[in-house]
């Protein structure tokens, strides 16, 4: 599955043989492969735009705020997952334990509220400590995952399964497993409150802005071409000087803090922080960036494909229900999706190295 | 950081094919006694848990030479590249650059004294454009507040890796064409422009040629000559035997690990390189040495 693979460029062997003296492509092939590009980068728009078709024509609700609202506050949850999976997945890495790591920064941060507030704290300054300590955690597990995976040389997806096992069972330990339900006001506020005559989820901004900024750092800058760089040819970029191990540790430890973000994104939409937050979200957010085009072997996706590809995701949830389709089949409907979605950038890779 | 580095040349492309004379370069410029090579190796070993692929290497590449090293496959070139450029680290023995011993921890530190490579796999990112693999671990950042975040000048790096291309002479397309969408000969020509680009101390070249047809082949060698012309030696590895013969001021014959001849081209022909490389040469007559 997803540990690291070789990348495409095999050395000397594969030289091409076809390349004539000025060693052009045949206009087809150009054309050809142009197109497969392109239409990875945009048939998954398409799919969108059918979905909200299919569904608009089925559940007319679809196209109501209250369901815009929904589906797009459902959203930001793997939202915010997915921004910092596309980067690991770009480095041909994978972190499953960003899930996990949204539940258990929302509980451990829920507590520490909890405990300030019970001591009669300011609850601003709770609030702001309740994010501190959440964005804190998470990347102190992030980086922990990344320097086991550097240091140890472990697959990303042993180490991060390791995480994700290990602390998956710890938001139920955490508050003797009950809810958190005393939680500064500012907390409730940000969950409810809107923005654009109530169409945009204050949270979904916040979601929103993480995500321009991400996608920036991804496509304009030095960090973000490294990270292509590092999945395309691990071996390629450390010659080029680049510092791979430090870089992977600062792309694991941004998951992390993505995910606790995301706790604290979820503990504000419930104005509660839950045991069971985050469960299977990584898978979710996984899929929703391999929807968006990236691919599992490193070197290729977009931040635009990732937000595409999560509205994918939210849509079918909200979607089917609404059609009024047993929510169990979204599951069913999003393995599909991911297989599809995987199968295509095989066979792109396939028709490219031909 | 990145603007400080030497980047070969302004401008000009290759030397004309017919500049200084290959003979004249060969009596004079030459291995003048007493001059310090610019990056040598002095028993030199590796061995890859039993394999022993360097026996204690010595080699000098000195200033305006291209110096050409062949051997049958196995026999530890590209080993021996992969040491000078840091990318590997030896077992023993040293390694001078400019007679001052060094070692390398990276490629990084190699790189950052001026010591460019060709790898034999081109060591380029198919996913990346052929801009970005010029420039990969150099990036060049905009002027103005947003380079604190490390905002890409594409558009420069785009134009100055036309530039470095044009002097490979083999056509590309768009530099900002991904890399793995090339032919294998176009993949070399970025790798070979690459290491000409920013190379000022030495270029060391793992089979640049290999996937080029005939005329580029020519194309590569004008083009070494010229950098090593230009003040920047070349350590030339091909298996290509009469090219290495044409461009090369010596040959170093790698056998099983050791460096078993150091010809002259203009004393040696193809044939007594070609015995040295299958180690026929070695029955009797040393004198080659
Ligand atoms: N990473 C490695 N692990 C194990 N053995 C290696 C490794 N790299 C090289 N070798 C061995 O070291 C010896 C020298 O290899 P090297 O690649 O330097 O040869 P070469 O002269 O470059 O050959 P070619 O002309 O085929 O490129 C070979 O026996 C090879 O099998
Ligand atoms: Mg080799």
């Amino acid at each position: 599955m997803p540990l690291r693979l070789p990348s495409a460029l095999t050395p000397s062997g594969s030289v091409s043989p076809g390349a004539g003296p000025e060693g052009e492509a045949t206009p087809t092939r150009a054309a050809w492969l142009n197109w497969v590009d392109r239409t990875g980068d945009f048939w998954i728009v398409g799919v969108l735009g059918l979905m909200v078709l299919v569904f608009g024509v089925l559940a007319p609700d679809l196209f109501t705020r209250a369901s815009w609202l929904n589906t797009s506050q459902y959203a930001v949850e793997f939202l915010l997952l997915a921004i910092g999976q596309t980067f690991v997945i770009i480095t041909g890495g994978i972190d499953l334990s960003d899930g996990a790591v949204l539940g258990f920064t929302g509980m451990v941060s829920g507590v520490v509220m909890q405990s300030m507030l019970a001591s009669h704290e300011n609850t601003l300054f709770t609030t702001i400590v309740g994010f501190a300590v959440a964005l804190a955690l998470g990347a102190f597990i992030g980086f922990v995952n990344g320097y086991l995976i550097t240091r140890l040389k472990l697959p990303p997806f042993i180490v991060t399964l390791g995480t994700l096992t290990a602390i998956g069972a710890a938001p139920s330990l955490v508050n003797g497993g009950n809810e958190i339900v005393n939680l500064p006001p500012q907390i409730g506020t940000l969950g409810t409150a809107t923005i654009l005559g109530g169409w945009i989820y204050a949270t979904v901004l916040i979601a929103a802005v993480a995500c321009v900024i991400m996608g920036l750092a991804l496509h304009r800058t030095r960090y973000g071409l490294r990270t292509f760089a590092i999945g395309s040819n691990n071996v390629g970029a450390r010659r080029s000087g680049i510092n791979v191990n430090r870089h992977l540790v600062m792309v694991y430890t941004v998951s992390g803090t993505l995910a606790g973000l995301a706790g604290m994104m979820v503990t504000a939409n419930f104005d509660t922080a839950t045991p069971v937050a985050g469960q299977n979200d990584e898978l979710s957010a996984i899929a929703a960036v391999v929807i968006g085009g990236a691919s599992l072997f490193g070197g290729r996706g977009t931040m635009l494909g990732t937000v595409v590809g999560t509205f994918i995701i939210a849509l079918l949830v909200t979607g089917l229900v609404l059609v009024g389709v047993n929510g169990s089949w979204e599951q069913v409907a999003t393995g599909i999706i991911v297989v599809a979605a995987v199968a295509l950038d095989q066979v792109r890779l396939r028709l490219a190295e031909r | 950081m990145v603007a400080d580095e030497p980047r070969f040349g302004d401008g000009g492309g290759p030397r004309d094919a017919d500049g200084p004379g290959r003979q004249a370069g060969t009596d004079g410029g030459v291995a003048v006694d007493g001059e310090v090579p610019v990056i040598a190796v002095r028993g030199i070993t590796k061995h890859f848990g039993s394999i022993q692929a360097l026996r204690g290497v010595d080699l000098d590449v000195r200033r305006g030479e291209v110096v050409g090293l062949v051997g049958d496959n196995g026999a530890g070139k590209s080993t021996l590249v992969n040491i000078l450029s840091g990318a590997l680290q030896p077992n023993g023995g040293t390694i001078l650059v400019d007679g001052k011993a060094v070692t390398f921890g990276s490629s990084l530190e190699a790189r950052r004294l001026g010591i460019e490579t060709v790898y034999q796999d081109l060591s380029l990112a198919p996913d990346l454009s052929v801009w970005a693999n010029i420039f990969l671990g150099r990036e060049e950042t905009v002027k103005g507040p947003l380079r604190v975040f490390g905002w890409l000048d594409r558009r420069a790096m785009a134009r100055s890796a036309e530039a470095d291309l044009e002097r490979t002479r083999i056509r590309i397309g768009s530099v900002s064409s991904l890399a793995g969408r090339l032919s294998g000969g176009q993949r070399q020509a970025i790798a070979v422009g690459r290491a000409v680009a920013w190379g000022s101390k030495v270029i060391l070249m793992d089979e640049p040629t290999a996937a080029l047809g005939v005329e580029q082949q020519e194309r590569v060698g004008q083009l070494v000559r010229s950098v090593c012309e230009n003040g920047v030696p070349v350590l030339f590895i091909s298996h290509n035997l009469p090219q290495v013969h044409k461009i090369c001021d010596r040959v170093v014959v790698l056998f099983q690990g050791r460096v078993v001849a150091n010809l002259r081209p203009a004393e040696s022909s193809v044939d007594e390189i070609v015995a040295w490389i299958t180690g026929a040469a070695m029955g009797g007559a040393r004198s080659g040495l």
